[in-house]
């Protein structure tokens, strides 16, 4: 009897996210990497689930807490290893870093530095996306429903009835702070409060995700409108690379770690779906390795040399705001 | 207002450069607030939506992020976007999706897609729209590589600027004055796109150049006519834009009359009018003496016509601080 081989493939996809994001924060370490990083560790499932929904057509924007999210949309994995390392091989040439990559090639309209960026990118998308039968889909945390673009773009997408999905993956803690402190009310109430349709999710099951993320893109396929999703998750590394996570309460990271996204996934491959546990190790063994060989060429890849600097206009015209 | 056929409004040549950039490429569309069904509060954009449809001329929400944000998204998508922010002082509402999204899109995606969007809104003083309904904030947008920032003293040039503007691969930000709408001007024909970032030379002279923007130009014009009267002769300069700024017509202009005043509407503390003198300056041919500027006051503008009408520079305080530093 043949095995659900794309129920494996969502494992082996957020298998290789964690093994991206051990492997970067291990090159920070080593001084390899430079600037800050935002890890997603913890968090796969839910740009994995989300991300085996698109269509060709689809665009996705996400925070810069977006390693995941590219590679869930199609980033190629050494291109974002070579970006990380500032390298002119990365996939924009070593100009975005680890915040803020763009792979518009691969449906990837961008990472963005401010919270609440990916929101307004994707709700603009989505108005030229209706014309194509496309759908934007916008990641974002907890934090960034506090901001203007949240509140502007739900309603500025609802009243146009673009086809976005706006999906906040609730982690608990925006930044350093836990959400409830600097939150009224229910983060679901406030699409409810504008009439969108939204649901909440758990977050760390890839497949509830997918099931979710398949609803949602049909009903903003179909005309309807946009979609809120809150995404219960958890991140399993600090908010950024000097974050060490001291204002985590007792017990609550181990509590999370049995419900690892990963570890659920495996279980379920066996339990349900007939993989041997021999089988899923073969994956993650192969995913190893072949980030051994990527984190290899990266290092070994060449710097931008001062002629990639480039203009900052298409056309090249003036240069520091000059005419030439 | 009514203009004979011969004759272009301002306000009618916004009108035409969007109907003509709408008719031309279905990837252009219009939106802001009150623009559609209303025709815009400076009645410059009516019958637009009833012509192109819902789809791509619609009013928005009040919320300038979410305006900029679908300029921006919809740009990468592959739209033309025209949003129109109604008074420039809204614009910090917009700022990031405009600096952080829109500005620096072409650079840090390295090349990968450039954001065709323009921003239209209305700037400046002398109608008593008081403190927060009246500014010229260039200056906020000087600093921001990857914008463009488009500002026409007449009704023609605003035309041919606004169309090459939504031509241009990259965002501009394109400031109408609004004292500037209701102006006419013999219609000319417009062929081909006009390159953003050049100035023009609308008086030749040889003693002093006067260099402005918007309705600045007019005041400047109306200076060089005066310091004719007592012997001085001026050439007048319309940046056209600010962003670029034509470096080699305000160099070449200062060589030829060693003498250069900018005249900018906006607060003197980092406008651009400073940028202007510092180019100019460049060329070593000064030394210092007759490179100045006028701008309005680092103060809040005021809204009393008695106060307000002070503020600004006009074409006698021009003629009168260049008659000074001429010594005549």
């Amino acid at each position: 009897m043949s095995k659900p081989q794309a129920e494996l493939a969502l494992f082996e996809k957020m298998f290789l996210i964690r093994t991206f994001e051990e492997t970067i924060q291990s090159l920070f370490q080593k001084g390899e990497i430079v600037g800050t990083t935002h890890l997603y560790s913890g968090q796969e499932a839910v740009a994995v689930g989300f991300a085996s929904a698109l269509q060709p057509q689809d665009l996705v924007a996400a925070t810069y807490r977006g390693h995941g999210h590219a590679l869930a949309t199609g980033v190629a994995t050494q291109a974002l290893m070579d970006e990380m390392l500032g390298r002119v091989t990365g996939v924009c040439g070593g100009r975005s870093g680890s915040m803020n990559v763009i792979d518009l090639k691969n449906r990837l309209i961008g990472c963005f530095g401010i919270i609440g960026g990916s929101i307004g990118a994707a709700t603009g998308a989505a108005i030229s996306l209706a014309r194509k039968n496309g759908v934007a889909i916008a990641y974002f945390g907890d934090g960034a429903i506090n901001q203007a673009y949240f509140y502007e773009c739900l309603n500025f997408a609802a009243v146009r009835k673009l086809p976005v999905i706006f999906v906040c993956e609730n982690n608990l803690y925006g930044e350093y702070t836990p959400w409830e402190d600097v939150t009224a009310g229910a983060i679901r109430a406030r699409a409810q409060a504008l009439e969108v349709k939204s649901e909440t999710i758990d977050g760390n099951d890839v497949w509830e995700v997918q099931k979710t993320a398949r609803a949602s893109f049909d009903y903003a396929r179909s005309g309807n409108g946009p979609v809120f999703i809150e995404a219960l998750t958890y991140r399993f590394v600090g908010h950024s690379r000097s974050d060490p996570g001291k204002y985590r309460k007792p017990g609550e990271l181990d509590a999370w770690k049995l419900r690892d996204p990963l570890i659920f996934a495996r279980q379920r491959l066996v339990n349900e779906f007939g993989f041997s546990s021999e089988e899923v190790d073969a994956v993650e063994v192969a995913v190893r390795k072949t980030m051994e060989e990527v984190r290899e060429k990266g290092l070994k890849a060449p710097t931008p040399g001062l002629g990639k600097l480039g203009s900052e206009f298409m056309d090249s015209k003036g240069v520091g705001g000059r005419a030439s | 207002m009514s203009a004979s056929k011969d004759e272009l409004t301002f306000r009618g040549a916004i009108k035409e450069a969007i109907d003509e950039e709408l008719a031309a490429d279905e990837n252009v569309i219009f939106f802001g607030e009150d623009v559609a069904e209303a025709g815009g509060v400076f009645a410059a954009t009516p019958g637009l939506r009833d012509k192109y449809g819902d789809e791509r001329v619609f009013d928005t929400p009040i919320s300038e992020l979410a305006m900029s944000s679908a300029a921006f998204g919809s740009a990468v998508a592959g739209m033309r976007p025209i949003v129109e922010i109604m008074f420039a002082d809204f614009l910090f509402l917009a700022m990031d999706s405009l600096v952080n999204q829109s500005a620096k899109y072409w650079y840090l995606s390295n090349e990968q897609k450039s954001i065709p969007l323009v921003v239209r809104s209305a700037v400046g003083g002398g109608g008593g729209f008081g403190p927060i309904h009246s500014q010229v904030p260039i200056s906020w947008f000087l600093g921001v590589p990857g914008l463009k920032i488009v500002a026409p003293s007449t009704p023609n040039d605003a035309k041919r600027l606004l169309k090459a503007a939504i031509r241009d691969e990259n965002p501009v930000l394109f400031f109408e004055h609004k004292t500037l709408y209701s102006t006419a001007e013999n219609r000319e024909e417009i062929t081909g796109v006009e390159t953003l970032g050049k100035g023009r030379i609308l008086r030749e002279g040889s003693d002093v150049t006067l260099v402005s923007c918007m309705r600045g130009v007019a005041d400047c014009l109306g200076a060089a006519q005066l310091l004719s009267e007592i012997g001085i002769s001026a050439e007048v300069l319309d940046l056209r834009s600010l962003r670029p700024l034509d470096s080699a017509l305000i160099q070449n202009s200062f060589s030829k009359t060693k003498s250069l005043l900018a005249v900018e509407e906006g607060p003197i503390t980092g406008g651009w009018a400073g940028e202007v003198i510092a180019i100019a300056n460049e060329v070593n041919e000064g030394n210092g003496k007759n490179l100045w500027r006028m701008a309005t006051e680092d103060r809040p503008i005021p809204f009393s016509p008695a106060l307000e009408n002070a503020f600004f520079p006009s074409a006698k305080s021009i003629f009168e601080s260049v008659r000074e530093r001429h010594g005549k």
